[in-house]
């Protein structure tokens, strides 16, 4: 780093993100009536912590400069065949055991179209999401909705149960964010994962098992995809498969890119998820109080994507020497 | 010649293995597989679907086949330059939706309706084209967010005026007709959709335009290089892909007189499947609207048959989705292998029996043996010229070579010291002549024929001939133009010595040793290009008589000089004048005592012989072999040959140590020296010639004593 850039801190995305978090807090705070109790803002962190828990799993394989659009896909497909085994006698634990299996088993799929048959991220997890979807409830699912056993007590407790006051799917939230961090920041494959997003020949040339480590990135963000529909299912009681086609893949990204982890990869961590979670939730929940009907709230949100990505694309400029020809 | 070499020459000399390699190399092989795809399609579906092909069921497929083939030719045009569209669903919805609204809301007629259509789909594909082609953002998120966009505000508008479209009063029949309606049996949609697909592809392969988009698509900075306004470029080809989900919609809202909350729904990913299963490459550069058809084809009867087959919620998307994974897994790996797969087929060697020559060997007493007296040449330009593949002087002594670097320099006399870059070319030049005018005449590798005033100008004189009509190979381009001379009458002779392999790759072609080499006439009077002989083992020097009736031809690998009849009584035969040389012949130049000078690249070597007669061998060296380990012609001893008119050897010469002249492919005397010229070489020699006429020059003796 030179001695300008120092002196003269850059406005980070991360920054700016936060500061925007932070006045749209405060805004809400004075112009909207209880906005600022206790049940509310658990609210807010309720209603992203799903969201959050997928945005750690993309948020994982974007650093690895890859992308999963596949992630809906597979949270839905895991979490229906696990309930569904479930309503055909199986133990809570083998039902879980087979949903992670298969989570695992479709990451690696992804993995291998994008390391090994050299398909980029995007029309490998965008054609295997449909097929995975499709494959799934043509075959082997008999309704768009499953509902959670009533025999599935460990689970029905879970949705209920308290740790200092807060429900499941935020400690579920908190505890991706931390292992993810942790992984990030302490593994071996952490650290690499950051090189081979920052320069992928580079560290291709210097003896890093890229293709493996694209596999286990897509392994990673498929186990976190079912983690995420699993915690889903304990709240709301059952899976709907027809979140497929809901804009919920697009708010994954939205927090990814708004959190200022760039698409081009090697940059951000989770604290970036956390804040653009953050930011995500706080607009979700001052939306709702304020009644926007949901399809003016998609709009707004798609505009500050498309605002999003513009700025990534400022702030992180596509790097001609370190991207490849047909990168798009 | 026992029974098993007889076989072996009919197996290899008359099946034609080259062809695999040549249609291989062609780009058109690309849609082999996409084609073969729809036709497997066409078949399952035919075969499970009774009444499948029925003319109700292949009308309703047309009708909905123009609008989604006007979508995927769009995507195929952005997929073309280098992008992808994802919003082409959320166009499509937009403009059906604008579309309905001027005709039930405005009460407009259907020509403001289309231009409504044609309009909003162009200011979204212009937006998207901004972003992407001028903000320079990453096209795929891009698109997949203005898609969300473009999707939501559909929602927002078609629930504000739902009600009031579906409740309208107007009825507007040339607008129903325009869905309904058939022309000639086909539906009004598909004549449009094939009106669109014939401007399409004009667009994309006659116009620039469509050069353009290609070029920006296959490499962005060379584009960018050449001059080509890259970020309008890309802009455009969103417009255009804006434009047609536009038109789309129109249709579809002329066809159905509504849109409902799922219209143009997940168009998207069918489209981009139809696109990438006809064959064109993400990433740009390579496709085509052909390619665009075929696809859409494909796609559109598998999710119809599906359908009509009863198939549940989900099959369909699974069977787009997998078609979708294949396709471009399928792409990838043969865009990566492609060239692979290529040289492993295209090399296709002939069985070729050499017969026995007579011996060079130093001291052997025959006519061909090699002595030393090239070693002793004296350098010219030491270290600093790079291939001089041959040599020509003026009429004031000045030396001119072409060099590796694409440049014809000259070496001033008399002591060729100083030197200039006389001229720039671009390619490698080699045989080199001079005309009636002094102006030089050049075989320009894989260019062709240029002319240098000397001025030092270049203008081209001739880059193709006419076009063989049973030819896979593109043989009306000039690959390997390799020496020329000059008639009396101003018509320039030229030799092209392979069709099938660049001239960096002039081994390959010795390895394969099939006849392909060319002799071409140029007349300057006419401008026209002319091929004169064919099936020469890589046609090399020529060389017009002293009287100028004839012309020497060295045809290499066959190691035989043959004479050309251009005037007098003989006129258009052909006959051999030296054959089973033991050196390979290259360029050839007359002397001042009226015989000639031929440059040897080369020597026969027995093992060499002995691969010609095995092309099994040849073709597993080549395939299993790297090419440092491949036999092929010896050209670490080359020579100088004198021969008369009637291909009597007078003189033969060599550098046996290899370490001035090792490989020699030109010769040329002038006042009593010979210049030697080397493609290989790091320097020009010459040698003074005992005996010869100290004042005769080339140019002299053949334009000076003619009229």
């Amino acid at each position: 780093m030179t001695t300008t850039q120092r002196l003269r801190p850059r406005a980070t995305q991360e920054g700016i993100v936060l500061l925007m978090a932070l006045l749209l807090f405060a805004g809400f705070t004075v112009t909207l009536d209880g906005f600022l109790s206790a049940a509310n803002l658990l609210n807010i962190v309720r209603s992203v912590s799903v969201l959050g828990v997928l945005a750690a799993g993309m948020a994982i394989v974007v650093i690895g400069r890859g992308i999963d659009l596949s992630m809906i896909s597979i949270m839905v497909v895991t979490v229906a065949i696990q309930l569904q085994v479930m309503h055909g006698g199986w133990s809570t634990g083998a039902a879980m055991a087979l949903a992670v299996a298969i989570a695992l088993g479709l990451g690696a799929m992804n993995g291998y179209m994008v390391a090994y048959a050299g398909v980029s991220a995007l029309f490998a997890t965008l054609a295997s999401g449909a097929f995975i979807f499709g494959f799934v409830r043509s075959q082997i699912l008999r309704q768009d909705s499953i509902t959670l056993p009533d025999d599935a007590t460990t689970l029905l407790a879970l949705g209920s149960a308290r740790v200092l006051g807060l429900p499941l799917d935020v400690l579920a939230f908190a505890f991706v964010v931390v292992l993810g961090w942790a992984a990030l920041r302490w593994t071996r494959q952490g650290r690499f994962l950051y090189l081979m997003g920052d320069n992928f020949q580079a560290a291709r040339t210097t003896g890093i098992p890229v293709r493996p480590l694209i596999v286990v990135s897509f392994m990673a963000s498929a186990v976190l995809a079912w983690a995420a529909g699993l915690t889903s299912a304990i709240s709301l009681q059952s899976v709907n498969t027809r979140i497929v086609n809901s804009t919920l893949l697009y708010d994954v990204i939205l927090v990814v890119v708004i959190g200022g982890i760039g698409l081009s990869g090697g940059k951000g961590g989770m604290r970036n998820v956390v804040v653009g979670a953050f930011l995500i939730g706080v607009l979700l929940n001052g939306m709702t109080i304020l009644n926007l009907p949901n399809i003016h709230q998609n709009l707004i949100r798609s505009v500050i994507l498309l605002a999003a990505i513009i700025l990534d694309g400022q702030l992180n400029p596509r790097d001609e020497q370190t991207s490849q020809q047909g990168d798009i | 010649m026992t029974l098993a070499e007889r076989l072996t020459r009919l197996r290899y000399n008359r099946v034609p293995d080259h062809l695999l390699g040549e249609i291989l190399a062609k780009n058109w092989t690309d849609n082999l597989v996409p084609f073969a795809f729809l036709i497997v399609v066409v078949a399952t579906f035919g075969t499970l679907l009774p009444g499948f092909f029925s003319t109700a069921s292949v009308i309703d497929t047309t009708r909905q086949l123009g609008e989604f083939l006007i979508v995927v030719i769009g995507l195929t045009v952005v997929i073309i330059g280098g992008g992808i569209d994802l919003s082409v669903g959320s166009i499509f919805a937009l403009s059906a939706f604008s579309t309905l609204m001027t005709i039930y809301v405005g009460g407009a007629s259907p020509g403001v309706a289309l231009a409504a259509a044609l309009g909003s789909g162009a200011l979204f594909g212009a937006f998207n084209g901004f972003l992407v082609g001028y903000l320079r953002l990453r096209a795929f998120l891009t698109t997949l967010v203005t898609l969300i966009i473009g999707r939501s505000l559909y929602d927002i508008l078609i629930t504000t005026w739902g009600t009031r479209l579906q409740s309208s009063p107007i009825f507007n029949d040339s607008f129903d007709a325009i869905g309904m309606n058939s022309v000639a049996g086909l539906p009004i949609s598909a004549w449009i959709a094939v009106a669109f697909t014939i401007l399409a592809h004009l667009m994309m392969s006659r116009s620039r335009m469509g050069w353009h988009f290609t070029a920006v698509g296959g490499a962005r900075r060379s584009a960018y290089n050449v001059g080509i306004d890259v970020r309008r470029a890309v802009f455009l080809t969103y417009v255009i892909s804006g434009v047609s989900s536009g038109l789309a919609g129109y249709l579809f809202a002329a066809r159905l007189s509504g849109v409902g909350p799922g219209t143009g729904w997940g168009l998207e990913l069918s489209a981009l499947t139809a696109a990438v299963v006809g064959g064109n490459s993400l990433g740009g550069g390579r496709g085509s609207i052909p390619k665009g058809l075929m696809g859409a084809l494909a796609v559109l009867l598998t999710t119809n048959g599906l359908i009509r087959m009863g198939a549940g919620t989900g099959t369909s998307q699974m069977v787009v989705g997998l078609m979708l994974a294949a396709a471009i897994i399928l792409d990838v790996r043969w865009l990566k292998n492609r060239h692979k797969v290529l040289s492993e087929v295209y090399v296709a060697p002939l069985h070729h029996a050499m017969q026995p020559a007579v011996s060079a060997q130093p001291g052997s007493g025959t006519s061909y043996a090699l002595n030393d007296a090239l070693a002793s040449a004296e350098p010219i330009a030491l270290g600093t010229v790079e291939g001089p593949e041959d040599v020509i002087l003026d009429a004031d002594d000045n030396l001119y070579a072409g060099t590796r670097h694409g440049e014809i320099v000259r070496w001033f006399a008399p002591d060729y010291t100083r030197s200039e870059v006389f001229s720039h070319i671009g390619g490698f030049p080699l045989g080199l002549a001079m005309d009636r005018a002094g102006q030089i005449v050049t075989c320009v590798g894989a260019m062709g024929l240029y002319g240098v005033s000397k001025a030092g100008e270049v203008t081209e004189l001739a880059t193709e001939t006419r076009r063989s009509l049973l030819s896979v190979v593109d043989d009306a381009r000039l690959r390997d133009p390799n020496d020329c001379d000059i008639g009396p009458d101003g018509r320039i002779w030229f030799t092209d010595s392979t069709t099938r392999y660049d001239a960096h790759d002039w081994a390959l072609d010795s390895i394969e040793s099939r006849p392909t080499g060319r002799l071409l006439v140029h007349d300057p009077k006419t401008g026209k290009t002319r091929t004169v002989l064919k099936k020469l083992r890589y046609a090399n020097g020529v060389c017009l008589s002293h009287d100028g009736q004839s012309l020497l031809i060295a045809e290499s690998w066959a190691c035989t000089v043959h004479r050309y009849w251009i005037a007098g009584p003989k006129e258009g035969q052909l006959e051999t004048v030296i054959r089973d040389m033991p050196g390979y012949p290259d360029n050839i130049n007359r002397a001042s005592d009226g015989t000639y000078w031929m440059a040897w690249l080369g020597m026969r070597t027995p093992s060499f012989d002995l691969a010609l007669r095995h092309p099994a061998m040849r073709r597993r060296m080549t395939r299993n072999l790297p090419q440092d380990e491949w036999l092929f012609p010896n050209i670490n001893t080359g020579g100088v040959v004198k021969f008369d008119d009637t291909g009597r050897i007078i003189a033969t010469m060599g550098d046996l140590g290899g370490a001035a002249h090792p490989m020699v492919t030109s010769i040329r005397e002038h006042k009593g020296w010979l210049y030697i010229g080397g493609i290989l070489n790091n320097r020009i020699g010459r040698i003074r010639l005992p005996g010869a006429d100290p004042d005769w020059t080339s140019w002299e003796s053949y334009w000076g004593a003619r009229p």
